[in-house]
């Protein structure tokens, strides 16, 4: 009675979907087959064959390594970093600052896309602006096909703080304050307290992190989507905007549903690995 | 004293887009792309923001995505007495059902995206609210963290308003819900700002303007009016602005939620 309504809408919006994702990443699905499923054909593994040939699958893929192996450890070592010396903050400032570090990460993608597209702006924006006055050349933020994955990477962490710097200071709160008096009478300084007390403290919550932020950036989509479109020269196309745009512009839905089987792979593995990793690390 | 001026740099750096984007939207057009900008606006000016109201629909946006938070919460709902559901009473296949549940969280949006769109084009409800509102309805991440909480409710409780004679429902509504408050304020926000924040599904299924959310409005103002940057910065103010005053008032209960849900 009371789970009814949630699971069944769980399984028309999120269980038969995934089937039905199964069964059309094996079909020619296009805008012709959803007005007429007569037109619809089985094409077996055709689109599998066709993705692995495919230059700009390839990019997307290489990308969204490049997204990952930067973004993640970014991410987790500034979220870290801040949660670290807000935790030495007395309370007043302590609550203006986690505030000040948490408000991008609840703020509007479009919006962002908007604020950080003029401040990126070649030649009217505030970033080519501070550096020319410091007297250094122009940055071209989004036309350049490698400065422009920098760029948007510099968004996304800037937008990914928020949430995991609470999740550290969560963490941090509830390390007993005993620990530090311990290693106070052992005569450890700073720097020690920090390496052996702190941190290994706080590994459950670097996993949680880790996994999440990890999975998060796989799929990186919304910033490159209303950023640059994939652009240029395909330099910050995604994975999950590959699909997208396969799906959604060319309607080429069984094509974009077999990228999108593909792109769960990866998540599946990349989670798997992070979790023998942790488990053997407890061991 | 070395830790604050780290701080107050890095909290600088941080909110420059923001500083940036509230300064730009009351600059006018040409102030607004002199080389070298002007930091504080020398003519200050309201037109942008009228002008997004009366000539750009921004009020038909407004609404729409006032609907799509509304019945947000309604999903909460929904996702609440799911959570009751799984956390007090036992039934048969209940262990699978909720494996279910927390499966479906593992899948990356763009999986489903594509078979939903499908499912709603079949139904007839693309270009309609009720496609757009929906898929969204129900978050199993939701389900997940309040079944948690409501784990700790205590049975006799539970079981003493039954002995009294109190009917289920008004069980859920006068005793679970009143005790659940800190971690439903926790989901009530997020879901506003989920709702509120609402884009790329939107604008999958809407063709029609009227249905726009503010997010989509938005976008669609970037690429009409692309070279008018004050006029951007105007529209992202009024996207951007009530989520954060909402923010800065129930931060606390947002950061209490996070030390509730057992992340240590």
């Amino acid at each position: 009675m009371f789970i009814g309504p949630a699971v069944l809408l769980l399984i028309a919006f999120s269980f038969i979907p995934i089937l039905i994702s199964l069964l059309i990443s094996f079909t020619d699905m296009n805008l012709i087959g959803l007005r007429n499923w007569d037109m619809v054909d089985t094409v077996g593994l055709e689109n599998f064959i066709a993705l692995f040939q495919d230059p700009l699958f390839h990019t997307a893929i290489f990308n969204t390594l490049v997204y990952v192996s930067i973004g993640v450890p970014l991410v987790i070592i500034c979220s870290l970093g801040v949660a670290l010396l807000l935790n030495y903050m007395t309370s007043k400032l302590f609550t203006f600052f986690r505030v000040l570090f948490y408000v991008p990460s609840i703020t509007n993608i479009v919006a962002i896309a908007v604020v950080w597209g003029f401040l990126y702006n070649m030649d009217v924006g505030l970033f080519n602006f501070i550096l020319n006055s410091l007297g250094l050349g122009k940055v071209p933020w989004l036309e350049h096909p490698f400065i422009a994955k920098i760029s948007l990477i510099i968004l996304a962490v800037w937008k990914g703080i928020g949430i995991n710097m609470l999740i550290y200071l969560a963490a941090l709160q509830s390390i007993p304050k005993s620990f530090y008096e311990a290693a106070d009478m052992d005569g450890a300084n700073k720097f020690q307290k920090l390496r052996y007390i702190t941190i290994p403290s706080l590994s459950y919550a670097t996993f949680f992190v880790t996994v999440t932020t990890l999975i998060g950036w796989l799929q990186f989509f919304e910033e490159p989507f209303v950023m640059t479109g994939g652009g240029p020269l395909d330099g910050t196309m995604s994975m999950a905007l590959f699909i997208y745009e396969r799906g959604f512009q060319y309607n080429e839905f069984g094509y974009a549903a077999a990228a999108s089987l593909i792109l769960f792979v990866f998540i599946i593995v990349a989670t798997l690995i992070q979790f023998t990793f942790n488990k053997s690390k407890e061991n | 004293m070395f830790v604050t001026s780290v701080l107050v740099v890095g909290g600088f750096l941080v909110s420059i887009p923001f500083i940036w984007m509230i300064l730009s939207s009351f600059k006018s057009e040409r102030e607004a792309r002199t080389m070298p900008p002007t930091f504080w606006p020398q003519e200050f000016t309201f037109e942008h923001y009228i002008n997004l109201f009366q000539n750009l629909n921004f009020g038909t946006y407004f609404t729409n995505t006032m609907i799509i938070v509304l019945f947000a919460m309604l999903g909460l709902l929904f996702n609440t007495m799911a959570g009751y559901g799984f956390a007090k009473f036992n039934f048969k296949g209940k262990e699978i059902v909720f494996l279910g549940v927390l499966a479906t969280m593992m899948i990356p949006a763009q999986v489903s995206m594509i078979p939903v769109y499908l499912l709603l084009n079949q139904m007839s409800l693309t270009n309609t609210m009720a496609g757009i509102i929906l898929p969204g309805l129900i978050a199993a991440f939701n389900i997940f963290l309040i079944r948690q909480f409501m784990t700790t409710i205590p049975n006799d409780l539970i079981e003493s308003a039954r002995i009294d004679g109190a009917k289920e429902f008004r069980i859920f509504f006068q005793i679970i819900l009143p005790l659940s408050k800190p971690v439903l304020a926790v989901q009530a926000i997020l879901t506003f700002v989920g709702a509120w924040n609402s884009f790329l599904w939107p604008l999958i299924v809407a063709n029609d303007q009227a249905l726009y959310t503010l997010s989509v409005g938005l976008a669609l103002l970037q690429g009409q009016h692309s070279s008018s940057f004050a006029l951007q910065m105007a529209g992202a103010t009024v996207m951007v602005i009530p989520v954060l005053i909402l923010f800065i008032f129930v931060q606390r209960y947002i950061v209490e939620g996070f030390n509730t849900t057992g992340i240590k």
